[in-house]
């Protein structure tokens, strides 16, 4: 019954659901700054130096979890004080070097930057070093490492450095919000912040649901989630919490690809526009590419229009894995649409906040997609679509499509693209490896992820896109 | 005269893409197109057992199955527009 893959998301977990907890009982003003000491209390320190720093790194998650800086634009932001100032040295030699006689890694380094002492142990000249790694690749004994910040390796927009106090700073003009590095700090020094209170908020002024209504849209890898409890009772659940319906945003996904279908074969070469992340990747690494990104609102923001246009007394929140969608909220073309945006992380934290036990609850259900909407969950599943949604509508175009797993496949592609070199008329972009499954705002990440995914997409009682989206108009 | 059908998870399972079906069909063979507007809704709050939740103007009709769909539409649409006029 593991709910996290790990400590650093279960003290995040532990914050939100207190911070979550008082706001329900409408104590959260009076309690605010306590809640660092009822989760460490007493003296004695179990992560940090002492328990007065633990507590202070606490109050700043709190702050997170109540929305965080509200000067900072970004979504991501850095707790300065919990960041541990980790080694960043580069390529280093280590005291597992033997001082053996081939010497490969000398021989290897095109800048001549390896020399060795008076006991044959190898030396890097930082000066020469260009950081290429061939040294490290060739030694036999491992004995050269990488000192790289983790939050750095995650970061693959490079818009991590660091700072005066040598502490991580974001640059926001290349953070595409993609919580890559949240998901890596092993000190939990990144967090993205947190709108629970406003879903609380939400949930309590809607008088049960009878002022407006609350309705929650879940992202289809909630299959490869809460898998300790039934979806069914997820469903349940949320309608515990005082959500009015759940929708799949699946059958959002089915909407777009429709769309995105015909739009492409008009257009003849698009880019994706479900990814948020992927979408300001392009904006802020390839403005020329611009125009060729979909004009298809995401499939949360396609859906979130529907229920609005068809009741207008309905508030929308997304629940999903990602950190992105929480920006991609605030955006001038889908505020009107979607109310707030909540992680599978701080769902968790709301069903524990009020004593949820999913476990316990009667199943409900969960069907409005098809199978082709539920796999956009899933890296190929966009692309699947869009050909089956071209087959569906009888459109005549062959769809040659670049599947992109992660954002470093995602640069490569537009890479290409923007030298005119791409063998492809579709780029299908996700930000995070494994597609929306690997999101940072999941509460696991695991191997069967993807087999969940598409076991739920069969469970589908709509086979065809079509036949899931006859019933809108 | 707004009829609304709800498509949301629970009605969907049991059949409210038959019953929208019937509707449009039905709405077509009378010629109710400019009397009878159809729309769809996630969710009415009512959820059943058996069959789909219809609403027709502020009166909630539950469990409106294929086999009854006949006789409401008769009752409730047909019968509630001749009473109107």
């Amino acid at each position: 019954m593991k709910k996290f893959d790990t400590k650093v998301q279960h003290l995040k977990y532990k914050v939100l659901r207190e911070v979550a907890h008082q706001a329900w009982n409408d104590t959260l003003l009076e309690s605010v700054f306590d809640i660092p000491h009822m989760i460490v209390p007493g003296k004695t320190s179990t992560m940090r130096c002492c328990v007065y720093k633990e507590r202070a790194i606490l109050g700043e998650r709190v702050k997170l979890a109540m929305g965080g800086d509200r000067e900072n634009p970004n979504v991501i932001e850095v707790i300065d004080i919990a960041c541990d100032e980790c080694p960043a040295a580069g390529y280093e030699v280590t005291d597992s070097c033997r001082g053996c006689l081939a010497h490969r890694c000398e021989d290897v380094c095109k800048r001549g930057a390896i020399s060795f002492d008076h006991n044959h142990v190898a030396h890097i000249d930082k000066s020469k070093c260009v950081e290429c790694g061939a040294c490290a690749k060739v030694c036999p004994f491992a004995a050269i490492v990488n000192r790289k910040r983790p939050c750095q390796i995650a970061c693959k927009v490079k818009a991590i450095s660091i700072n005066e106090d040598n502490a991580a700073a974001i640059d926001n003009s290349k953070c595409i919000q993609c919580g890559a590095c949240v998901y890596q700090c092993p000190f939990g020094a990144i967090s993205d912040k947190s709108y629970i209170l406003n879903v609380i908020d939400m949930l309590k002024k809607s008088q049960n649901n009878e002022k407006y209504k609350v309705y929650a849209v879940v992202a289809p890898s909630i299959s490869s989630q809460f898998v300790y409890a039934k979806l069914g009772q997820v469903i349940t659940g949320l309608k515990e919490l005082g959500f009015f319906t759940v929708i799949e945003a699946a059958l959002g996904a089915d909407m777009v690809a429709m769309s995105e279908a015909k739009e492409l074969s008009e257009k003849e070469f698009l880019t994706s526009s479900c990814c948020p992340a992927f979408v300001q990747y392009i904006k802020s690494a390839f403005p020329s590419l611009l125009p060729h990104v979909s004009h298809n609102l995401s499939p949360m923001a396609m859906l979130a229009k529907y229920i609005k246009k068809s009741d207008e007394k309905a508030r929308v929140v997304f629940i999903g894995p990602c950190t992105a969608k929480k920006s991609e909220a605030q955006l001038e073309t889908v505020r009107p649409y979607v109310d707030a945006v909540l992680t599978f992380e701080e769902l968790q934290a709301l069903f524990d906040s009020k004593d949820v036990d999913i476990t316990a609850l009667k199943e409900d259900v969960l069907d409005n997609a098809s199978y082709f909407g539920r796999i956009f969950a899933r890296s190929g599943g966009l692309s699947d679509s869009v050909k089956q949604a071209l087959s569906e509508q009888k459109i005549d175009f062959a769809v040659k499509p670049v599947v992109c797993d992660g954002i470093e496949a995602c640069k490569i592609a537009l890479l290409k693209k923007s030298k005119n070199v791409l063998d492809a008329n579709f780029i299908e972009g996700m930000a995070c490896v494994g597609g929306c499954i690997g999101g940072a705002g999941c509460l696991t990440h695991g191997e069967k992820n993807k087999a969940q995914v598409d076991e739920y997409g069969r469970e589908a009682f709509e086979k065809t896109i079509s036949d899931a989206i006859a019933v809108l108009k | 005269m707004l009829i609304q059908i709800c498509v949301g998870s629970s009605c969907h399972l049991k059949g409210s893409p038959e019953i929208v079906e019937l509707l449009q069909k039905a709405v077509s063979d009378y010629h109710l197109e400019d009397e009878v507007t159809l729309a769809g809704s996630f969710c009415i709050g009512k959820c059943n057992r058996v069959g789909v939740t219809v609403q027709i103007d502020d009166d909630i009709h539950v469990g409106v199955t294929k086999d009854s769909f006949k006789e409401f539409f008769e009752q409730n649409v047909l019968n509630a527009l001749k009473e109107g006029k």
